[in-house]
């Protein structure tokens, strides 16, 4: 009996689906050509290549070809563009100027790939010797400015575009050491490479099978940036004269035009917007390649599980939340009754707007309460809205969410009244950290590394509390020694880094209660923390907890932490609330088939190598 | 099911790894001091401990991704201490891993189908045949055939996961090294992954060196369990007695750091703790006194 | 610290040696025809060899490598095969002159940048759209295009600035303002939609950071979690950028100085590079390489002062 019955049900990610819940897997030629910019960049560049491609065809007239009688002439039907101070045909020297512009372009570029791209794959791979040495000439290379050296170059080996641009090539190379060599870094210790490595696979295979295709795009990118900047360069030289006079290019024909500009000023337009053209063609390839990257991005990333993740776009919140226009209108009374609830939360929706003009709900119909001094517990899994709902009482959901159903009420009065779209950050932003404090489930993210702990500490209490520098060092100091730090002095002139996970989650639970507030919402205090140290940890919390009478939401998936802490649980599935109680009914009795089905998912008392889940209780195939 | 009176598959035997320090002429770094375990077929000896305590180290050195500087690493009789890669194209029919990230574990670049038949082409499988193989793969993991054409981010943890193990799979090893495979996983997946890996087992006789930092999770999958704790082996025996009753300090602790799933048993185990530590504390401190 | 800026001018010193040895390789390539470049076609061989002893082109290369670099030690640059005007009062005279452009331009990139990528990153919408199609344009022009472009429209055309340079002693201070504006413009220009593009990108990765959702939490305004703490992680990313674009513009500088006809660097380079003259050539490419080497060490301060995690290491 194998059971394939279970795992059929291959519920897609949420976010990789479409509407109709089918995978839509675009690769990123595909999303490049529905970009109307990719279109437009490619439109621009072919066209530039097969100009410069068919330029003895399409040109009328030899590029050195001069007409002496017909000087700086206005366009007319044999010379599209005029002519300029030599007689000589606007519009084939910009023609035969294409030619040599992106040649050499090419050439600077291909030299620049050939050093830079290789040498970045086996630092970044190796690394050792070979790094150190190539990071130095590296360092080098890119502390000498281009164009000087470039003059230089010239008085050594004569006006040649191509020696210039080979030059060019390797004095830009560090571009590509540098990206390659931080892409071939950033995935040599991916697990998958590992598992590569452990199937045998040679060096060669994995860097052509595993690690090129990640650093294929990027250089791309670079490549359309790169080949622009080779363009000005090139052109710099030729405007200042120093190139081959024997041919034409856009540089020679700015700087003719230049000389005449008093005269003719259009024979500036015309290379001018040949080059803008060009490079701007480039640029714009390069931003619609990385806008098509980035938009595969947006799905793969969704694996970081951290709460406040914008389940749809995988996005974290990007900007601040936005401020709401303060509401002229008072706020409404909140039901009579209801006011001694510390935090009640009724008919609570949230939801994400998606490109089509529908709402995606991530938290829906959701109420409760906490009182003080009281834990409610919200249990679930990974996107079951759980978080979504704590940060909506704390007013920092990401700013593309909207509350689209419920409102919420501390202490007596709305925060979010019936009706409002968006958290009011007008009444949060004066209860946040005063009276609803939040710990994170991170520890070491959760600090600013630039900020001693100490400073982290002190500013919220200066700001929160009204109370000097000098008040709030000793309150802080105190705080420290409350939550276990047998040196709070140290602790207090450390800077994130200097301290362990296990500490960094105390100072944060002591930053939390500093100002003394009436609500806590701990997001999976314990969950990025070892066994020992969680079971500190939730001491800690349970006698500050009783300590200073204070409410709790504790967001968790792990039940024995409810067990260990939580007066009564609420537990949520899918944005939905499924079932909610006191502790010990929730956790003996549950009467949802969801709540059964996690709390018989637990290993604890279960016959060891025992089958867990039972194929009745699988999930229905999706 | 137990182990057999023969030789058994996995030997290691004073074990020592050590990782360069990155500040020059500094002391290396010892990741493992004196690891002596043994795995026989179609057991499962679970590795336990806190992060940083080796354990992940131990798994990686088995596979020739952490330095061996001391001790030997036998495995079917084969010291494979030092192999080289060659040697490890050979021995991956023999010997592979399950990583803990299911999400870094896959190249997002790789349709299923092409990861999944990456071994077998190392090994010179013909396309056709290894199409064949890669189907039955996924059938013995529980996933449909058409999970062939799609990439790794149309598919949640628990079924990435199942792909790597199915990559595990692909060559029918005697031995899989599993890096905390459950450990990014929700509950109800995490319990499901756990069923595979146990009927796999009863399957195919594979045996496992399951490394995790959940002592529950090691109880219900592991024949015998080794305890870590900074680098050494603490205590090591059969699952239920070192997860039930352990003798060392360190396992004593861990076993009553986790929490269960009721309050009043919660109080009761919190309690045990508290005077466990007390006592510890205690020992501690007359140790001190005598010293 | 100390200690740190002492091993920093260290490897700046080796870099700045470097350097030199390169180039003065490079010009020995072409140093053989310079006795008549000099003296002209009608010198006779003998004149030519006295030329050549008199420069000291009779000596082997190394010798003569290090002849030059003993004088340059003692703060003796030589002089100009050409003009015989001494290196270090030629530069000393047009130093002021670029180095001028190429600062105002940096401080107002750096504060101009900043702005725009800070209201494009936080405000998003139009804002943010504006700032990229800038930028696309920005990058799409190279900077002595817009040189050209600015000269043609404001000074030729509307006759607001003047279109060449009026930088003497006598003037006052406001047609030196009034002169240098443009090139400064054009130089900036690039600088700023590149710079402001990264400040920007930068700010979002910060604000997406999990500790800026704990500052909030705690009751920190969104003024100071912006300003105190998101703009100060995002600093290093926009000082790297500040300091390629540096680097980029004393060579861009050169371009611009030709364009508006300043007594810079820039001609003298030109000038001397196409004469292939040596102890000039030395002098400028030493000068801004040390620039940059000193630029660099500033950056990097910078960033240690920023961040404590590097200042540890």
């Amino acid at each position: 009996m194998t059971e394939s019955v279970e795992t059929t049900a291959l519920t897609p990610v949420p976010g990789a689906t479409g509407q109709t819940g089918t995978v839509v897997r675009s690769t990123v030629l595909k999303r490049l050509f529905k970009n109307p910019l990719g279109i437009i960049a490619l439109v621009i560049l072919l066209g530039m290549a097969l100009l410069a491609l068919f330029a003895d065809v399409l040109a009328p007239f030899d590029e050195n070809f001069a007409n002496i009688s017909k000087t700086l002439a206005s366009p007319d039907s044999v010379n599209l563009l005029g002519t300029d101070s030599s007689g000589r045909d606007v519009w084939s020297r910009l023609l035969f100027g294409a030619q040599l512009t992106l040649l050499s372009a090419l050439l600077c570029a291909a030299v620049a790939i050939g050093i830079g791209l290789p040498a970045g794959l086996i630092a970044g791979y190796y690394a050792g010797k070979f790094e150190a040495v190539s990071n130095w000439i590296v360092s080098i290379l890119m502390s000498l400015p281009g164009l000087i050296v470039l003059l230089t170059i010239r008085a050594a080996f004569g006006p040649s575009v191509w020696i210039a641009m080979i030059a060019f090539g390797v004095l830009i190379s560090p571009s590509y050491f540098r990206l390659t060599r931080s892409a071939v870094q950033s995935v040599r210790n991916e697990l998958y490479v590992d598992a590569a490595r452990v199937s045998g696979l040679s060096d060669l295979r994995i860097i052509t099978r595993h690690i090129f295709s990640v650093v294929r795009a990027p250089i791309i990118i670079q490549t359309a940036a790169i080949a622009g900047v080779a363009i000005a360069i090139q052109s710099g030289l030729e405007f200042l004269g120093l190139g081959d006079p024997a041919k034409a290019t856009w540089g020679v024909m700015l700087s003719e035009g230049f000389k005449n500009v008093y005269l003719t000023p259009t024979l500036l337009f015309w290379p001018a917007f040949a080059m803008a053209l060009t490079i701007g063609g480039l640029v714009l390839l390069g931003n619609a390649i990385r806008d098509a990257l980035e938009d595969g991005e947006k799905i793969k990333h969704r694996r970081t599980r951290t709460p406040g993740t914008d389940p749809v776009t995988g996005r974290r919140p990007t900007a601040a939340p936005a401020a709401v226009r303060p509401s002229r209108k008072s706020v409404p009374a909140v039901d009579p009754g209801t006011e001694h609830h510390l935090v009640k939360v009724t008919n609570l929706g949230v939801g994400y707007p998606q490109a089509d003009g529908s709402i995606k709900k991530v938290v829906d119909d959701v109420s409760f309460h906490v009182d003080r001094g009281e834990i409610l517990g919200i249990v679930g899994e990974s996107g079951s809205g759980k978080s979504q709902t704590a940060f909506s009482i704390l007013g920092l959901l990401p700013d593309n969410a909207r509350v689209v159903a419920g409102s919420i009420q501390f202490d007596g009065s709305y925060t979010v009244a019936p009706g409002e779209e968006r958290v009011s950050q007008e009444r949060l932003s004066k209860l946040r950290g005063k009276r609803i404090s939040y710990i994170p489930q991170e520890p070491m993210s959760n600090l600013d590394p630039a900020f001693t702990i100490g400073y982290q500490l002190v500013t919220p209490m200066v700001r929160v509390l009204g109370i000097s520098k000098a008040e709030a060092r000793k309150r802080a100091l105190k705080l420290l020694t409350d939550v276990g730090i047998v040196n709070p002095e140290r602790t207090f002139n450390a800077y994130p880094h200097e301290v362990s996970g296990g500490m960094a989650q105390r100072v944060l639970i002591a930053g939390a209660i500093s100002c003394e507030p009436a609500l806590v919402i701990a997001d999976e205090p314990t969950t990025a923390l070892d066994v020992t140290v969680q079971a500190d940890v939730l001491d800690l919390l349970r006698e500050l907890q009783q300590r200073l009478n204070i409410g709790v939401i504790l967001v968790t998936h792990n039940f024995g932490v409810v067990a260990d802490l939580c007066d009564r649980v609420a537990v949520m599935q899918n944005g939905r609330l499924v079932e909610e109680g006191p502790v010990r009914d929730i956790l003996r009795n549950p009467q949802e088939p969801y709540t059964q089905t996690l709390l018989a998912s637990m290993l604890e008392g279960k016959e060891p190598m025992s089958t867990l889940v039972s194929p009745l209780q699988k999930e229905p195939v999706a | 099911m137990s182990t057999t009176k023969s030789a058994p598959l996995l030997t290691v035997d004073q074990l020592v790894v050590e990782y360069p320090s990155k500040k020059f002429r500094a002391k290396p770094f010892r990741a493992l001091t004196d690891i002596n375990i043994t795995i026989g077929r179609g057991e499962t000896l679970g590795l336990v401990g806190e992060s940083g305590s080796g354990k992940t180290t131990l798994g990686r050195a088995i596979l020739g991704l952490a330095p061996v500087t001391g001790g030997k690493i036998s495995f079917d009789g084969k010291d494979i201490s030092h192999a080289t890669r060659k040697d490890r194209r050979v021995l991956s029919r023999d010997l592979q891993v399950v990583f803990q990230d299911p999400y870094t574990s896959l190249n997002p670049a790789l349709e299923i189908g092409d990861i999944l038949a990456e071994p077998l082409g190392v090994q010179g499988m013909e396309a056709a045949a290894a199409k064949k193989r890669v189907k039955e793969l996924l059938d013995q993991v529980g996933l449909p055939s058409d999970a062939i054409n799609r990439l790794p981010r149309e598919f949640s943890g628990g079924q990435r996961q199942r792909v790597a193990i199915a990559r595990a799979l692909a060559l029918s090893p005697k031995l899989i090294v599993c890096d905390e495979p459950v450990s990014a996983l929700d509950l109800s997946t995490q319990a499901r992954v756990l069923d595979l890996f146990l009927q796999i087992q009863k399957d195919t006789g594979v045996s496992y060196l399951f490394v995790s930092h959940d002592l529950d999770v090691v109880r219900h999958i592991s024949h015998r369990v080794a305890v870590m704790y900074h680098g050494e082996i603490v205590e090591q025996g059969p699952a239920d007695i070192v997860t039930r009753d352990p003798e060392h300090p360190y396992t004593q602790r861990l076993l009553l750091a986790s929490p269960v799933p009721d309050p009043d048993r919660q109080e009761q185990r919190r309690a045990d703790r508290h005077r466990l530590l007390e006592s510890q504390r205690m020992q501690h401190e007359q140790a001190g006194v005598l010293a | 610290m100390t200690r740190f800026i002492l091993k920093r001018l260290g490897s700046g010193l080796v870099v700045l040696f470097a350097v030199s040895v390169l180039t003065f390789f490079l010009l020995y390539i072409s140093s053989g025809s310079i006795a008549r470049n000099i003296l002209g076609d009608q010198a006779t061989p003998e004149q030519l060899a006295v030329k050549e002893a008199e420069l000291g082109l009779d000596q082997p290369i190394a010798a003569r490598y290090f002849s030059w670099l003993t004088d340059a030690l003692g703060g003796n640059l030589g002089t100009s095969w050409f003009t015989s005007e001494p290196v270090a009062s030629s530069l000393a005279t047009r130093i002021p002159v670029t180095m001028t452009m190429v600062f105002a331009a940096m401080i107002l990139i750096a504060i101009i940048a900043t702005l725009i990528g800070v209201a494009a990153a936080v405000k998003r919408g139009w804002v943010d759209r504006v700032v990229q199609i800038g930028a696309i344009v920005g990058d799409s022009i190279p900077g002595f295009v817009i040189g050209i472009i600015l000269v043609t429209i404001l000074a030729i055309q509307l006759g607001i600035f003047p279109a060449t340079s009026t930088i003497s002693p006598g003037e006052p201070a406001s047609a030196w303002v009034l002169s240098l504006t443009l090139p400064v413009i054009a130089l900036l220009i690039n600088g700023v939609t590149g710079g402001a593009q990264q400040i920007r990108s930068a700010v979002i990765k910060q604000l997406e950071r999990d500790y800026v959702r704990t500052l909030r939490s705690r009751g920190i305004g969104e003024r100071e979690v912006l300003f105190r703490h998101v703009l100060r992680s995002a600093a290093p990313a926009g000082l790297t950028v500040l300091s390629l674009q540096l680097i980029g513009m004393l060579g861009g500088v050169v371009i611009i100085e030709q364009i508006f006809a300043l007594p810079g660097m820039g001609p003298l380079a030109v000038a001397a590079t196409g004469q292939s003259d040596q102890p000039v050539v030395m002098g400028v490419v030493m000068y801004t390489v040390a620039v940059v080497i000193l630029v660099n060490l500033i950056v990097d301060l910078l960033n240690g002062w920023l961040n404590p995690k590097v200042r540890a290491s």
